[in-house]
C-alpha cells in the first residue's frame, strides 16, 4: 500500500515538475521581452512553490565526520537492501537496536505531545497554536514532514507502531535524504515539493551515525516555514558557521554538533523550551559525573569568568541575575540568514492572474531573496543581526492554547508568556526573540482558532484563500466551539535565545546595559549602576556640590572686594 | 598653655614622610575614585564603564590598605591626639573665617607642637575620619561583598540602598574637598599652605621645654629658621 502511494506521488511529482518548467519558461520569456519589461518585476515569483530552487529549499550540505562507532554500518548485510520504503529500513534498524523503538515512541519528536510538569498544560506540536503557520493540528499531512515518523497525516496515525519511526531523518549522514508531505494538498500547492531525486534507501541506511547538525537542522533550522523564520538563533547559517556566528559550532574550530550539548541517553535528550533550565544549580558537577542538561553551566560552571581578576569577579557576580545568553549572544539572525519578526495574515490571498505568488523584496546577508509576501501566508518582515528583547524568566512557559479565552481589547495576545522576577532566585534576565503577528481568532468566543491550511478540499486555505471556510473546517474537525465569527488579533510569541553564542571578545560590553538608554532599561527590580534611574540623587547631589562651590566662590568674592576696599 | 608660657617660632618637621605619602596618595586615589565613581554612576562616559569599575575597585582596595596602615600609624605614634576635638580657639577661628578674613585680620591660630591643626580643621578631619570615610568604605565593602557573592546577609538592605549610601558619602567627600582646597587660598598664599605637606616643614610655636626636647631627642626635626625670630 505504501509503495502504491509513493508511486502515485512520484507520478504527481513528474506532472507538476513539467508544469513548473512551463511556468518558469513563461516567466523568463516575459522577463526577456522588452515590450513586457514594465510588467515584469524580478522580485515577483509566480506560484507558491516552497521547495526546489527557492529560498525554502532545505539544503543540507553533507559532511563527513570521523566516526568512533564500534560498528561500520556500511558492511552490515542487514542494511544491504534493497529497501523500497523508510519503514523497511526502520525494521532493519530495530532488528539489532531492539530497544530503540520503545524508547523513541516516548519521545516528543514522535508523540508531538508534552504535559508541562509545572503548569500541567497539555502542549506539543499536536495541539499548540503558534503565530507563524498557526496550527499543525489538522494539517499534519503537510506539517508532519518534520515528524520523525512515516505517514502521520491525521489522528488515525498509529503511534504504537514502531515501524512507523523514521530513524533516518535523525541518523542518516548523506544529506540526500528528504521528506515530502504525507497527504495531497490543494492542486495549487502540489508543485511545492517537486523536483527531488529519488532516495537511495540502502545508501542512506548505511550512512547512519549519531545525529549530526544537518539532521537536527533539517527541521529545526527551518521552523515556522523557512530558514530561521521561527527561532532567530537557529538557521542554515549554523551548518557551516564561522566562530563569529557561533563559537561552539564554528566549523573551523570546536565544530560542536547539536548533541554535543543536547546530551541524553535512551532517545531522550536535554533542552526543552517548555520547561527550561534557567538556573543550573549543579553546574559542571563532579568529574566524570554524567549530566543530562544542555545548560551553559553544565560545561562552564556558575563562575565562568577569571576568579583572580576584578573584572572576572564582577562578571561572575552577574550570574545570579543575568543568564549567560544575555551577554554572550548580543545578536541573533547572524551569518547572513534573516529571521522573521512580523507576520501579517490579514493580507493573505492576493492573486495575480488567479494564481498565488510571492514577492521577494528582502535580500539577506548571504544574497538570498526572502519572500516579503506570499499569497498563502500574507506579509512578512525580516531582520538580521537582531538585538534580542530581555525579561526576567524562571524557565516556565505558559501557553495560550485553543481553549484559552482572552480579551482582545486588552492588547496583543501572548501566544506564550513566562513567569520570573527579580525577587525569584531562580529567575534570570534572559534574551528572547519576539515575534509579532496578526492572525485570525474566534471573535465570538475570544479564542485562537485552528485553520485547515493543507488538504485537497475546498476549505483548505492554501489554494482556496478563504479564512472563513478554513477556520470553520479547522475547528469542526476537532469538535471545537466556534462562534462562526472571526477577526484578526495581534499576537506575540517569545523564543528564548540560546544559540549563536559569540566569541568572548564580542560579548556585550558593560555599557550596553550600564547606560541611560541601555538594553536592560525596561528591566525592573535590580540595581544597575549608570542607568541614571535615581533622578533625585542626581538632582540633590548636584545642588549640594554646586551650593558648596557657590559658597566658596561667594566667600572668595567678598574677600576680594573687602581687600580692594581696604586698599583704596 | 601658650598664654602662660613663653614660646618661640621655629620651623620644624610637622608632617612625617609617611604622613605626606599617605596624604598625597590618598588625594590621588580620591580623585581617581571620584572620576571613576561618577563614570560608574553614569554622570559621564569619558571612560568605558568596565574600565571604570575595574579601576575604581582596584584603587579602592589599595586605599583601604593604606587606611589600615594609617590607622596603625596614628595609634602607634600617638599622632591621633591631634584630632581630639577642642573648644580652645574654636570660636576665634570660626569668627575669623566668618568676619575677620574680610577685614584682613591675621589668622588667630598658631600651630603648636601638640596641635598641628586649628580646632576647626581638627574637628573637620575627625569628622572625615570617623564619619565620612567609614561611610564610604563600609558601603563600598558591602557592595564588593555582594559582588563576589559573599553579601547574602546584606540582602535585606539591597544593592540599591548600599549604592545610595555610597553615593551620599561620595557627595560629602566632594564637598569636603572643595572646602579643603578653597581654604588653602586663605591666609598667606596657596603655595605657603601646600608646601608643608610636600616638605613636611612648617612654622610652629614651641615652648622652651618642647624646643629643648626636640633639640636633644629629635634634632633632625628642627630645620634652620628662616627670618622670623
Amino acid at each position: 500500500m505504501r509503495k502504491h502511494r509513493l508511486f502515485s506521488g512520484s507520478l504527481l511529482t513528474l506532472h507538476f515538475t513539467f508544469t513548473t518548467l512551463l511556468i518558469s519558461a513563461l516567466i523568463s520569456a516575459t522577463g526577456s521581452s522588452t515590450a513586457f519589461a514594465k510588467q515584469h518585476d524580478p522580485t515577483i515569483e509566480l506560484g507558491i512553490s516552497e521547495y526546489s530552487k527557492t529560498d525554502q529549499d532545505h539544503t543540507v550540505p553533507a559532511r563527513t565526520v570521523d566516526s568512533k562507532s564500534t560498528t561500520d554500518h556500511t558492511t552490515l548485510k542487514e542494511l544491504a537492501g534493497p529497501f523500497f520504503s523508510g519503514s523497511e529500513v526502520t525494521k532493519a534498524c530495530l532488528e539489532c537496536h531492539n530497544k530503540a523503538g520503545e524508547q523513541f515512541i516516548k519521545n516528543k519528536h514522535w508523540t508531538w505531545k508534552y504535559t508541562h510538569p509545572v503548569t500541567k498544560q497539555k502542549l506539543g506540536k499536536s495541539v499548540l497554536i503558534n503565530n507563524f503557520c498557526t496550527n499543525a493540528r489538522g494539517n499534519e499531512g503537510m506539517c508532519a514532514q518534520c515528524h520523525a515518523g512515516y505517514g502521520y497525516k491525521d489522528d488515525s496515525f498509529d503511534f504504537s507502531n514502531q515501524e512507523n519511526i523514521d530513524c533516518l531523518i535523525c541518523h542518516e549522514s548523506t544529506g540526500s535524504y528528504y521528506k515530502t508531505p504525507n497527504s495531497t494538498g490543494n492542486k495549487a500547492c502540489s508543485i511545492m515539493f517537486a523536483g527531488k531525486p529519488p532516495i537511495e534507501w540502502a545508501k542512506v541506511a548505511q550512512s547512519v551515525r549519531m545525529p549530526g547538525r544537518n539532521n537536527c537542522g533539517k527541521c529545526h533550522f527551518y521552523g515556522g516555514g523557512g530558514d530561521n523564520v521561527k527561532h532567530g538563533d537557529l538557521s542554515s547559517a549554523l551548518f557551516m558557521p564561522d566562530k563569529n556566528v557561533d563559537i561552539h559550532m564554528d566549523a573551523g574550530g570546536l565544530d560542536f554538533s547539536c548533541v554535543t550539548c543536547h546530551v541524553g541517553e535512551g532517545h531522550e535528550w536535554a533542552g526543552s523550551r517548555y520547561q527550561m533550565t534557567v538556573n543550573d544549580k549543579v553546574g559542571t558537577g563532579k568529574p566524570g559525573m554524567p549530566r543530562e542538561v544542555a545548560s551553559c553551566e553544565s560545561c562552564h560552571g556558575s563562575k565562568p569568568h577569571d576568579i583572580v581578576s576584578i573584572t572576572g569577579n564582577k562578571l561572575n557576580s552577574h550570574t545570579s541575575k543575568v543568564a549567560c545568553e544575555t551577554c554572550h549572544i548580543p545578536a541573533i539572525a547572524k551569518g547572513g540568514v534573516a529571521t522573521e519578526v512580523e507576520w501579517d495574515w490579514r493580507t493573505m490571498g492576493k492573486l495575480k492572474d488567479g494564481e498565488g505568488f510571492k514577492l521577494k523584496e528582502y535580500t539577506q546577508g548571504d544574497g538570498k531573496h526572502r519572500a516579503t509576501y506570499k499569497s498563502i501566508k500574507g506579509d512578512f518582515k525580516y531582520t538580521e543581526n537582531l538585538e534580542p528583547v530581555y525579561a526576567w524568566f524562571d524557565g516556565v512557559m505558559h501557553y495560550t492554547t485553543i481553549d484559552t479565552k482572552f480579551d482582545p481589547a486588552i492588547g496583543p495576545v501572548d501566544i506564550n508568556s513566562f513567569s520570573g522576577s527579580a525577587d525569584d532566585p531562580d529567575s534570570r534576565i534572559y534574551p528572547f526573540k519576539r515575534m509579532k503577528t496578526f492572525q485570525p481568532y474566534d471573535k465570538g468566543n475570544n479564542t485562537l482558532v485552528y485553520m485547515e491550511l493543507w488538504g485537497d478540499t475546498d476549505s483548505a486555505l492554501w489554494g482556496n484563500y478563504d479564512f472563513a471556510k478554513s477556520i470553520k473546517a479547522g475547528m469542526e474537525k476537532f469538535n471545537l466551539p466556534y462562534s462562526g465569527e472571526w477577526g484578526f488579533v495581534e499576537t506575540h510569541s517569545y523564543w528564548p535565545i540560546n544559540h549563536m553564542v559569540a566569541p568572548k571578545e564580542s560579548a556585550l560590553a558593560c555599557n550596553e546595559c550600564h547606560s541611560g538608554e541601555g538594553r536592560l532599561k525596561h528591566i525592573d527590580g535590580v540595581y544597575m549602576p549608570a542607568t541614571g534611574k535615581n533622578r533625585w540623587l542626581d538632582i540633590i547631589g548636584l545642588l549640594i556640590i554646586l551650593g558648596t562651590l557657590a559658597g566658596v566662590l561667594g566667600h572668595a568674592a567678598i574677600r576680594g572686594i573687602a581687600t580692594k576696599r581696604r586698599r583704596s | 598653655m601658650e598664654n602662660q608660657m613663653p614660646t618661640s617660632t621655629h620651623t620644624i618637621q610637622v608632617y612625617k614622610l609617611f604622613e605626606r605619602i599617605w596624604h598625597w596618595s590618598q588625594a590621588a586615589s580620591i580623585f581617581i575614585l571620584i572620576f571613576t565613581g561618577l563614570a560608574i554612576h553614569g554622570t559621564h562616559s569619558l571612560i568605558d564603564f568596565g574600565t571604570a569599575v575595574t579601576v575604581h575597585t582596584a584603587v579602592a582596595l589599595a586605599l583601604l590598605l593604606l587606611w589600615v596602615f594609617a590607622v596603625f600609624w596614628l595609634f602607634t605614634t600617638g599622632q591621633w591626639r591631634h584630632y581630639i576635638p577642642t573648644t580652645k580657639h574654636f570660636v576665634q577661628v570660626a569668627r575669623f573665617y566668618a568676619f575677620g578674613i574680610f577685614k584682613g585680620e591675621q589668622h588667630p591660630y598658631r600651630k603648636t607642637y601638640l596641635r598641628k591643626h586649628n580646632p576647626l580643621q581638627a574637628m573637620t578631619y575627625l569628622l572625615v575620619k570617623i564619619v565620612i570615610f567609614p561611610a564610604i568604605w563600609i558601603s563600598g565593602i558591602a557592595y564588593l561583598l555582594v559582588s563576589i557573592g559573599q553579601g547574602d546577609f546584606l540582602g535585606a538592605i539591597g544593592m540599591e540602598y548600599i549604592a545610595l549610601f555610597h553615593s551620599i558619602a561620595a557627595i560629602a567627600i566632594i564637598v569636603f574637598i572643595i572646602a579643603h582646597i578653597y581654604l588653602l587660598t586663605t591666609g598667606h598664599s596657596f603655595i605657603e599652605h601646600v608646601k608643608p605637606m610636600i616638605t613636611g616643614n612648617d612654622e610652629v610655636e614651641l615652648t622652651v621645654e618642647e624646643l629643648a626636647f626636640i633639640m636633644s631627642d629629635e634634632p633632625q626635626k628642627l630645620k634652620v629658621d628662616s627670618s622670623d625670630d
